[in-house]
């Protein structure tokens, strides 16, 4: 009964590309949209849960994506075991970052995320040797799981729907684990988490690795899955539209997360007929949706529904 | 023929039942707009040309007068009556620079908006981020940016229109060897097309017998060059190049001067707009940079037969939207080599137009003159460019 939302998602996801065949945006859209959702619901167990800013999250998505693309194209990896590498190195990386950067709270925080993730993207950026530099790296080999080559869109969605459900399961599971518990006891208030006997510097520690390697698997499959990868994808702004994001949907809610991203991509591709008014109309539903549904997307969809259902019941 | 036949008849029942004239008559109206649209509809089917350019952001002066050119054309086209009967559809996105947005764009014109070929990608980059996509879903593309590594090595789907870097930097090193000048310094910015520049100068020098003898970077966002230009000061070189474009060469062009630096100056084809001119005043005075047809269209002979294309373009596009610039004439250049192209085929059918584009062969565009091969998919030689020197505010063609 817990996943029962669960399984409603993931019945939906398996059955759009069969109501809606070639359409684009279910099978290129949605691709892109199944990719934010993880990376929103990793960044929700940070934000959302923990109570800890990442203004630097694009980095480790980055991380993922620059790790498959190099160790690829470069030196000729299997795909499986590039990834393998770059969680491997993001999760290492961190782990070391960790300890003293969640030490910070408040503004401090976001600071030192920021500034970490401008430290990368200036990596990306001027090490042109290993990265391709500004014009970035093309060429990256698609996915070839056991002989099954990821060569068309629809093998795409299948991928990523299954990675995107992963993430979502985990998540929700992590969240209702002890670990879960302790999260949030870090978040209503850490001096008290502490009374309780919670670790909670190893808490968040724990759970900001989780997060960088949700990250950086959606990175390593974002390169393969495009073929192309260049430091655009991964600035300053990605970072803080995962962050809004997280915010739209609800914090502190897997759905939550996975709304705000769904909503968030689709409203970009959407938007983009509108030309000149697309950062206009953007902007202004972000605002409506943040004035009229504080507790974010999902929470207000999901009030607004139950609305109906009473008054319809009277 | 079923048309006349319906009206004859139905004018024989209005002449028996007069009282059913007006509903006769509206019924002949409709039947003939249902006619109509419906002869439109199969024998016109539009031709729908997708485009992707950087209308917004840095290299907006580069998008911005590519995106005019093409709505123009394609308007003036289907004034025309179109290809073959067909008008077309020009469905365009906005990249802003950014070459993952290309991608995803390229991607939705091939599959949400079913394009018959795409003429786009303003800078190399977006280009260079397309073309797997473009070669894996076989469309035409024909480029308006100018890095050589679009077409070089050839891909089956890819061309390009643009002037290359590498003919730019090869038109300099020609006119430093006529002016026995073989001592160069060099100062490049930090960007994508900087960069790229740089890298053909030094490869190329020592073809032309001249040696690098400094070689200096600076940011493109950076409002003062004079610590690098001192250093080249302290140089034995006989002549200075930058290459670059937007505002860093301006200021470089000015600080020589304050500097009182008398060493010739070169600029890259980047800088082949009044802008250049008006940012960098008297100091522009003297440059010479390699520059298209275009900017000097009024100076060139008669004889030449681009001059009538350079003339009806300038003429069309400044009664419009004002002072023409080389980048809106690769638009043209592409639409035109796509529509020529289209209309040789005899229909979209991907391959043929595809090698339809390949046999272009002695088109005439603002660029220069146009000879695709299966080896070649510019088609463009060195005389497509001019080398011009700015002199009292305007260009003057020095060959």
């Amino acid at each position: 009964m817990r996943l029962a939302g669960f399984y409603v998602f993931a019945v939906a996801i398996i059955l759009l590309p069969i109501l809606f065949q070639d359409n684009y945006f279910v099978t290129v859209v949605g691709i892109s949209a199944g990719l934010h959702v993880i990376l929103a619901v990793g960044l929700n167990l940070l934000m959302g849960y923990a109570g800890q800013i990442s203004l630097g999250h694009a980095a480790f998505f980055g991380m993922g994506a620059y790790a498959s693309g190099i160790l690829t194209t470069r030196y000729a990896w299997p795909a499986p075991l590039a990834m393998f590498a770059g969680l491997t190195v993001v999760g290492l990386i961190a782990w070391l970052l960790a300890r003293p950067i969640l030490r910070l709270h408040g503004h401090y925080l976001a600071m030192a995320t920021l500034g970490f993730g401008i430290v990368v993207h200036v990596i990306m950026v001027q090490a042109t040797h290993w990265t391709g530099g500004p014009d970035g790296l093309s060429g990256i080999p698609t996915l070839d799981l056991f002989g099954w080559p990821v060569d068309s869109d629809l093998r795409w969605y299948a991928v990523v729907a299954a990675a995107m459900l992963l993430a979502i399961w985990l998540s929700l599971n992590l969240i209702d684990s002890r670990i879960g518990r302790a999260l949030r006891a870090v978040h209503g208030s850490e001096f008290a988490a502490q009374m309780l006997g919670i670790d909670t510097g190893r808490t968040k520690t724990q759970v900001f690795v989780v997060s960088a390697l949700f990250a950086a698997f959606a990175g390593s499959l974002f390169a393969h899955q495009q073929g192309f990868v260049s430091p655009d994808s991964f600035s300053l702004m990605v970072s803080v539209e995962l962050v809004t994001m997280v915010v739209l949907g609800g914090m502190a809610s897997t759905f939550g997360a996975a709304c705000g991203a769904i909503a968030l991509t689709l409203l970009h591709a959407g938007l983009v007929v509108f030309e000149d008014y697309e950062m206009l109309i953007h902007g202004a539903l972000l605002m409506a949706v943040m004035i009229f549904m504080p507790q974010g997307l999902f929470v207000g969809l999901d009030q607004a529904v139950r609305r109906l259902l009473r008054r319809s019941g009277n | 023929m079923p048309f006349v036949s319906y009206r004859e008849k139905n004018q024989d029942q209005n002449q028996t039942r007069g009282d059913t004239m007006k509903t006769g008559f509206w019924r002949n109206i409709l039947a003939a707009m249902l006619l109509g649209a419906g002869g439109l509809a199969n024998g016109a089917e539009p031709i729908k040309i997708g485009s992707f350019l950087t209308v917004t952001g840095p290299a907006s002066f580069l998008g911005d007068p590519e995106l005019k050119t093409l709505q123009m054309y394609v308007e003036a086209i289907n004034a025309k009556g179109g290809i073959n009967g067909h008008p077309l559809e020009l469905i365009h996105y906005d990249t802003g620079g950014k070459a993952q947005d290309a991608v995803s764009f390229v991607k939705r014109l091939i599959r949400n908006d079913k394009v018959d070929m795409i003429v786009g990608g303003t800078t190399s980059g977006d280009t260079l981020a397309a073309i797997p996509e473009v070669e894996k879903e076989s469309i035409p593309l024909i480029s308006l940016a100018g890095g050589i590594e679009i077409v070089e090595p050839v891909k089956k789907w890819v061309f390009k229109v643009a002037h290359t870097d590498r003919m730019a930097a090869a038109k300099i090193f020609e006119d430093l060897r006529k002016r026995n000048l073989i001592k160069v310094a060099l100062i490049t910015g930090d960007g994508g097309f900087d960069k790229s520049g740089h890298e053909q100068l030094l490869k190329l020098a020592p073809q032309y017998g001249i040696t690098i003898v400094a070689d200096e970077s600076y940011g493109n966002k950076d409002s003062d060059m004079t610590t690098q230009l001192t250093k080249i000061r302290g140089s034995d070189a006989q002549v200075i190049i930058n290459f670059g474009f937007g505002q860093a060469p301006a200021i470089v062009t000015k600080n020589l001067k304050q500097l009182g630096i008398t060493l010739p100056l070169y600029q890259s084809h980047g800088v082949a707009s009044k802008t250049f001119i008006d940012l960098a005043g008297d100091a522009a005075e003297g440059v010479r940079l390699p520059a298209a047809a275009l900017v000097v269209a009024e100076q060139l002979l008669d004889t030449d037969p681009q001059k009538p294309v350079l003339l009806a373009y300038k003429k069309l596009y400044e009664a419009k939207y004002g002072p023409v610039s080389t980048f809106g004439g690769h638009a043209y250049d592409g639409l035109y080599i796509a529509v020529g192209a289209i209309q040789r085929a005899g229909g979209t059918d991907k391959t043929k137009v595809r090698d339809e584009i390949e046999k272009t062969k002695g088109f005439i565009g603002t660029a220069g003159v146009f000879n695709m091969s299966p080896e070649d998919h510019m088609g463009l030689n060195l005389d497509a460019f001019k080398m011009v020197e700015i002199r009292n505010g305007g260009w003057k063609i020095v060959e």
